[in-house]
């Protein structure tokens, strides 16, 4: 059955000529037909587009050319530019927005054969942790708690590619994490995601939120597939002049290295009060594991973890001021009538951006203007460098940290609104190694006791992402998780 | 920090964003509660600390590349203005600007 596959499995059936690049895509259309009414993980679907593309998987496949992707069906977040193919990053103001070129991540995927169903819902501009800020609406999390049916939220700002994925209407998607964005939703429905090393991606073509966090990265059912999605998706663009000039390893290779003799960290300023004993649990566990695998488990300190968040809100807003002052109603947006250039900015703004997009744009503008920069944003700037400076210590004597993804399992849609700063919290974890630029991957690692995944981060020095794969991998192997969602394709 | 009426106006008219006084009194408990949350970093003592602007900087340790400061691309006025909502010719049409 086709969904029971890994996009290993797949690229294996498919190069044994098992099936056709054709009839799994044709699958997956029917899946995403039959389930995204009830999830609404894609914003559009392009059935013609991934035909179009299976077609060519199966004549390249039948000329003997297997490129790393050829043929495998994903999901692409719509916050990547694809030419031709609406792209709306969740908001209102790019409704009918379509590229005339496609993203450098995008492109890499293509050139080598993946076939694109669709654009994936996400929060509008990815500013979000619940997908709930989506202008197209909420995405459904696959899984429910046991004896509730009430729905949940898939994490966000990548909801609908974890949903997705977890729901087996792709075999990999495309995400970005710019505080968590790429690891939290992957927490929340029982996947792995990968942030890379800020750099490992090229950023170009993917619409900017905060361009000193923005990274791409995969998700996918398994740490393997993570890291052959993200081996065909990095890689040097003269594009993009922060993306890093560096060869681009064999990541899947690195899943099978074993953790014997690694030495992991276990920040304690990561045991915060009010964690759930469950995902405390969960971690110590996590730990033994590598701990019977040979690697040797070290208690370290990052003394400035508590400040992380706060950073954040001021650093992301203030390139999110920035980056969406574009969106004028003159070049590339729908547009609000005024009677002057002034007030038709100001109503199509006004129209076309949501109540959270609004807020980080004040708090932007304002930590940006005269008489505040230094107070607010200059100061995060300064602790943003300890923050950095707590991981290259710790690094000089660890390979690797491991730690909880997100203080929670995903919760009810409609919980977390009335109080923006509740909703910043599910960040805590994972905004660290944006505001270090360093990788990080979550594993699913087990259930809590409604029946909800809850996932393992592990973070690694920059450009390391190997160790993080072969620990994450590690982990995968001992933790065996296999437990499925109640919402899921089965063709 | 809490911020008053008329501060909320002035950074809704730097944002250029339209806000109806009968959103004010939300927006001001809003903001005024992420700016007071915020300020949790003034207990950090960042004494001699050089400010971190970006990523590369943290994560690569190197200066970004240099490029020829020549033209790459270019001479496509059709796709640049696909999604423009209103243009005249080859450009962008905006409301009058100047009586």
């Amino acid at each position: 059955m086709f969904s029971e596959l890994t996009l290993v499995a797949a690229r294996d059936g498919l190069r044994r000529k098992q099936f056709s690049a054709r009839e799994l895509t044709g699958a997956f259309l029917g899946a995403i037909e039959a389930l995204n009414p009830r999830l609404n993980a894609f914003i559009t679907v392009t059935p013609e587009l991934a035909l179009e593309h299976a077609a060519a998987a199966d004549a390249a496949l039948a000329r003997g050319e297997q490129g790393n992707l050829t043929g495998i069906p994903l999901a692409i977040k719509d916050l990547f530019c694809t030419a031709g193919v609406r792209t709306t990053a969740g908001s209102r103001i790019l409704e009918h927005f379509v590229p005339p070129y496609e993203s450098t991540v995008s492109a890499n995927l293509l050139r080598d054969g993946a076939v694109f169903l669709g654009k994936a819902n996400l929060d509008e501009f990815a500013m979000g942790s619940s997908n709930m800020t989506s202008a197209f609406g909420a995405v459904t999390n696959p899984w429910t708690r046991q004896g509730d049916n009430a729905p949940l939220v898939p994490g966000g700002s990548s909801g609908g590619s974890a949903a997705a994925v977890a729901a087996r209407l792709a075999l990999g998607a495309t995400a970005t994490d710019t505080g968590g964005s790429i690891r939290q939703p992957a927490s929340f429905c029982g996947i792995a995601g990968m942030k890379p090393t800020y750099g490992r991606c090229s950023r170009w073509g993917i619409v900017a939120f905060a361009s000193s966090l923005d990274q791409a990265g995969p998700v996918a059912r398994t740490v393997e597939d993570c890291a052959i999605l993200l081996t065909s998706m990095a890689g040097h663009d003269p594009k993009d002049s922060t993306s890093a000039d560096r060869p681009v390893p064999d990541f899947a290779a690195a899943c099978r290295r074993g953790v014997k003799g690694l030495r992991i960290g276990v920040p304690r300023e990561y045991r915060s009060e009010g964690m759930p004993p469950e995902i405390e649990a969960l971690w110590q566990q996590g730990l033994g594991w590598l701990r019977e695998q040979g690697a040797e488990i070290v208690d370290v300190s990052l003394p400035h973890t508590k400040y992380g968040l706060a950073t954040y809100y001021i650093v992301a807003p203030a390139e999110a001021s920035s980056n969406l002052a574009r969106y004028d109603g003159v070049r590339f947006t729908s547009r609000e009538d005024g009677a002057d250039l002034t007030e038709l900015y100001e109503k199509t703004r006004a129209a076309g951006f949501g109540a959270e997009v609004k807020r980080r744009i004040m708090i932007g503008t304002y930590v940006l203007s005269a008489g505040y920069y230094d107070a607010y944003y200059l100061r995060a700037q300064k602790v943003r460098a300890l923050i950095l400076k707590d991981f290259t210590d710790v690094f000089r004597g660890v390979d690797a940290l491991v730690t909880p993804t997100a203080p929670s399992a995903a919760f009810a849609q409609g919980e977390r609104m009335d109080d923006p700063i509740k909703m910043y919290l599910n960040d805590v974890f994972t905004v660290p190694a944006n505001m270090s630029g360093i990788p990080g991957l979550s594993v699913p690692a087990g259930l809590d006791a409604q029946g909800l995944p809850l996932g393992l981060q592990v973070l690694g020095r920059p450009f390391d992402e190997e160790t993080v794969f072969a620990v994450g991998a590690a982990l995968e192997r001992a933790a065996g998780f296999a437990a499925l969602p109640s919402m899921r394709a089965e063709v | 920090m809490s911020l008053d009426p008329a501060t909320v106006r002035r950074i809704a008219k730097l944002a250029r964003i339209r806000v109806d006084e009968t959103q004010l009194g939300q927006l001001q408990t809003e903001l005024s509660g992420i700016l007071s949350w915020i300020e949790q970093l003034n207990e950090v003592d960042v004494e001699g600390v050089e400010p971190l602007a970006g990523g590369a900087q943290g994560a690569q340790a190197m200066a970004l590349k240099m490029r020829e400061d020549i033209v790459t691309d270019g001479g496509i006025p059709e796709q640049v203005l696909a999604n423009a909502p209103d243009r005249i010719g080859n450009f962008y049409a905006v409301p009058k600007v100047v009586e």
